[in-house]
């Protein structure tokens, strides 16, 4: 059973839900996303999503984007932020998951992104621009390394489609609540909860809902369906604050925030 | 690992296969929001293509409003001063709307009101494929939305101008690089978020299947129309073909009629820039390694670590890190030579036509000139070499003011 496993397993026996918050590596530093990757375990995260920043995203929306330009424009290397992983990841109780692109992957060769992903004490990936038809030798790779491979499941995809999505899925199915890029929104679609739970009685894997999520009281909603809820942008946008407010009000503000959600979560 | 090593066999027409893999390029890497829209896409042009009814529709188009087609040149002149084979232009610089990108566009806008979509995006670079995304809209009466970079809108101001008065939507877009790479992420962004009612008519051989066999398609016309010229002037097929490749659009067109030709030297000419140096050019086949941008697996320009390297071009046009995947199979295969033009060549390259020929062509299409030049002047006179003139270089008028006052 993988780390990812064992955390859903967990959850599920003390009748609980996953609260999995996203960071972008690197913004404003490694050693800030070090720092509040530990606050956010600490506070009752999860799993943690680590943004490793991409040159093009074409599915996050402009504060993720903006989070990733300025990363890159520090010139933050993959190596880089999988050694602050590996420093990082013994001192969470959460496990650390990559938000990765694929041309991330291939370039590094996808065994070994796996095999350094692993050795940092990553627990698995999603791969947002890889899809279910193109997955199968990095799927294969992920499996014989029990290295989760996260597939996404969103408002357009077909039901049967998402069957097979949620076949190959592992640690959990990252279902995205709308159409669009990542972002927050005030109103989630109405018909998410209905698809939600439809897929929910046709897999035994996880469902954690994603994108526009960030107040209390979409988590209320959603946890009636969801295994977990994921908060990026939210959590991303604090962390730009970092500079008008010093790194450890904001990495305070950002456990708090967490715990309100989390809170919310599980009351 | 490098997937574009196996099993390349010589290169075909018969490609994409189903996936929308050419060789091993190509595919399908885009976020899942997307995916009902591309399958919907496929089903939907498969079904068009095999239509004779829309083959006939956009044929008319082609033909009254277009003006195929295009004329078959012989820059006599030009010739001369090269002082070897005779140079032949396909001039898609007198199309209407003055390049390539609107055979594609009225394709494209046509299957847009056969899928019911309502409203279209498109990005564009150099403004040609804006201006002729806004005239298929403006003609058919589709509401447009056109991403361009910042950097590009200043390049290309009389573009932007033409699409405004056509009734399209410019957004400016004023990440990254502020180019045509980053007006393709804005016009992915948007897509993901208005898939339901809107097509992305892309303008290049780029993006994710079906849109590079889509693109080509389209394009193919440039092609198949020379190959039939060429019959009929020389009762033979010409011995070259040149295009200047950025996404790579008209030299697919220009070159697919003729893959299985194998008598036929295909040349794609890519932008060189300022020198050979990562960041002072535009030429992934040239420079690049295999990888994923834009939603398909291709040569690309990128460092390290997968991240996408700034490039460089005078020509906003040929300013991508990225080349269409069938361009990534053809170099692999053989099929096709890729070369490059350096900025200064091409503007010599471009006061060349202008002087002998009475033709300005587009700074992308000036490098295709440059590199057909030096092709023509290496073979003997009784040769023929094929120039595809994508575009015309009206557009390019106050930029090359600039860079010429730049060069003194």
């Amino acid at each position: 059973m993988s780390s990812i496993d064992q955390v859903f397993a967990d959850l599920r026996a003390a009748n609980r839900k996953a609260f999995i918050p996203f960071v972008t590596a690197g913004d404003p530093s490694l050693d800030v996303t070090s720092a509040v990757l530990k606050e956010l375990s600490k506070r009752g995260s999860s799993v943690c999503e680590l943004g490793i920043p991409y040159s093009d995203p074409i599915a996050d929306g402009p504060v993720i984007q903006a989070s990733y330009t300025r990363a890159l424009d520090r010139k933050i290397k993959l190596s880089q932020i999988l050694e602050m992983a590996g420093k990082t990841t013994p001192e969470m109780t959460a496990p650390l998951v990559t938000m990765v692109s694929y041309a991330i992957i291939l370039r590094h060769g996808p065994e070994q992104y796996v095999r350094d992903a692993k050795a940092a004490g990553v627990a698995g990936a999603i791969v947002p621009d890889l899809l279910v038809e193109e997955s199968g030798d990095f799927a294969k790779i992920c499996k014989a390394n029990d290295f989760s491979l996260i597939q996404l499941v969103t408002p357009t995809t077909s039901r049967e489609r998402a069957l097979r999505i949620a076949e190959t899925s592992t640690g959990f199915i990252y279902y995205v609540s709308v159409a669009g890029i990542t972002g927050e929104r005030t109103q989630l679609p109405a018909d998410l909860l209905e698809n939600v739970s439809w897929l929910r009685s046709q897999t035994k894997v996880p469902i954690c809902i994603g994108f526009g999520i960030s107040q209390p009281e979409h988590v209320r909603t959603l946890k009636k369906v969801a295994d977990g809820v994921i908060v990026g942008s939210a959590i991303v946008r604090r962390m730009s604050e970092i500079g008008e407010k010093t790194e450890e009000q904001v990495i305070a503000e950002v456990g708090d925030y967490a715990e309100t959600l989390i809170e919310a979560l599980n009351e | 690992m490098n997937p574009a090593s196996e099993s390349l066999g010589p290169a075909s027409a018969n490609v994409p296969d189903a996936s929308g893999r050419y060789g091993a390029f190509g595919g399908r890497y885009v976020p899942e929001t997307l995916t009902r829209a591309l399958d919907e896409l496929t089903v939907e042009y498969a079904k068009a293509k095999a239509d004779p009814a829309f083959q006939a529709e956009l044929d008319q188009l082609l033909q009254d409003f277009v003006g195929r087609p295009s004329p078959f040149y012989h820059a006599k002149r030009l010739s001369e001063k090269c002082g070897g084979a005779q140079i032949w232009l396909k001039r898609e610089d007198v199309n209407h709307t003055g390049a390539h990108k609107i055979n594609n566009t009225l394709g494209q806008a046509l299957l847009t009101l056969r899928m019911g979509k309502k409203r279209v995006i498109a990005e564009t670079g150099a403004g040609q494929h804006g201006v002729a995304t806004a005239t298929a809209c403006a003609h058919f009466g589709i509401p447009c939305v056109v991403y361009m970079g910042e950097e590009d809108i200043r390049r290309q101001a009389p573009n932007v101008f033409s699409m405004k008065l056509l009734g399209a939507e410019v957004r400016p877009v004023t990440t990254g690089s502020r180019t045509l790479r980053d007006a393709i992420n804005e016009a992915m962004r948007d897509w993901m978020s208005s898939v339901e009612t809107t097509h992305y008519i892309l303008g290049s051989v780029v993006g994710p299947h079906p849109f590079p066999q889509i693109v080509r398609d389209f394009q193919s016309v440039i092609g198949s129309e020379a190959r039939v010229q060429s019959l009929a002037r020389f009762g033979r097929l010409p011995d070259s073909v040149v295009a200047c490749v950025g996404g790579g659009s008209n030299a697919a067109g220009m070159f697919y009629p003729f893959i299985e030709d194998k008598e036929v030297e295909l040349v794609g000419v890519e932008a060189g820039g300022r020198s050979d140096l990562a960041g002072d050019h535009a030429s992934p086949l040239t420079f690049g390694s295999p990888g994923v941008l834009h939603g398909s697996y291709s040569y690309v320009m990128q460092d390290e670590d997968g991240q996408t390297c700034d490039v460089h071009s005078i020509s906003a046009g040929l300013d991508y890190p990225g080349v269409g995947p069938e361009h990534s199979y053809w170099k692999d295969t053989g099929r096709v030579r890729y070369t490059d033009c350096k900025d200064n060549d091409a503007l010599d390259a471009f006061d060349a036509l202008a002087s002998c020929e009475g033709i300005l062509p587009a700074l992308e299409s000036s490098h295709a000139i440059a590199a057909g030049m030096k092709v023509a002047a290496s073979k003997p006179s009784d040769q023929i070499v094929v120039i595809c003139l994508s575009g015309r270089g009206d557009k390019d008028a106050a930029e090359i003011a600039r860079l010429k006052a730049e060069r003194q």
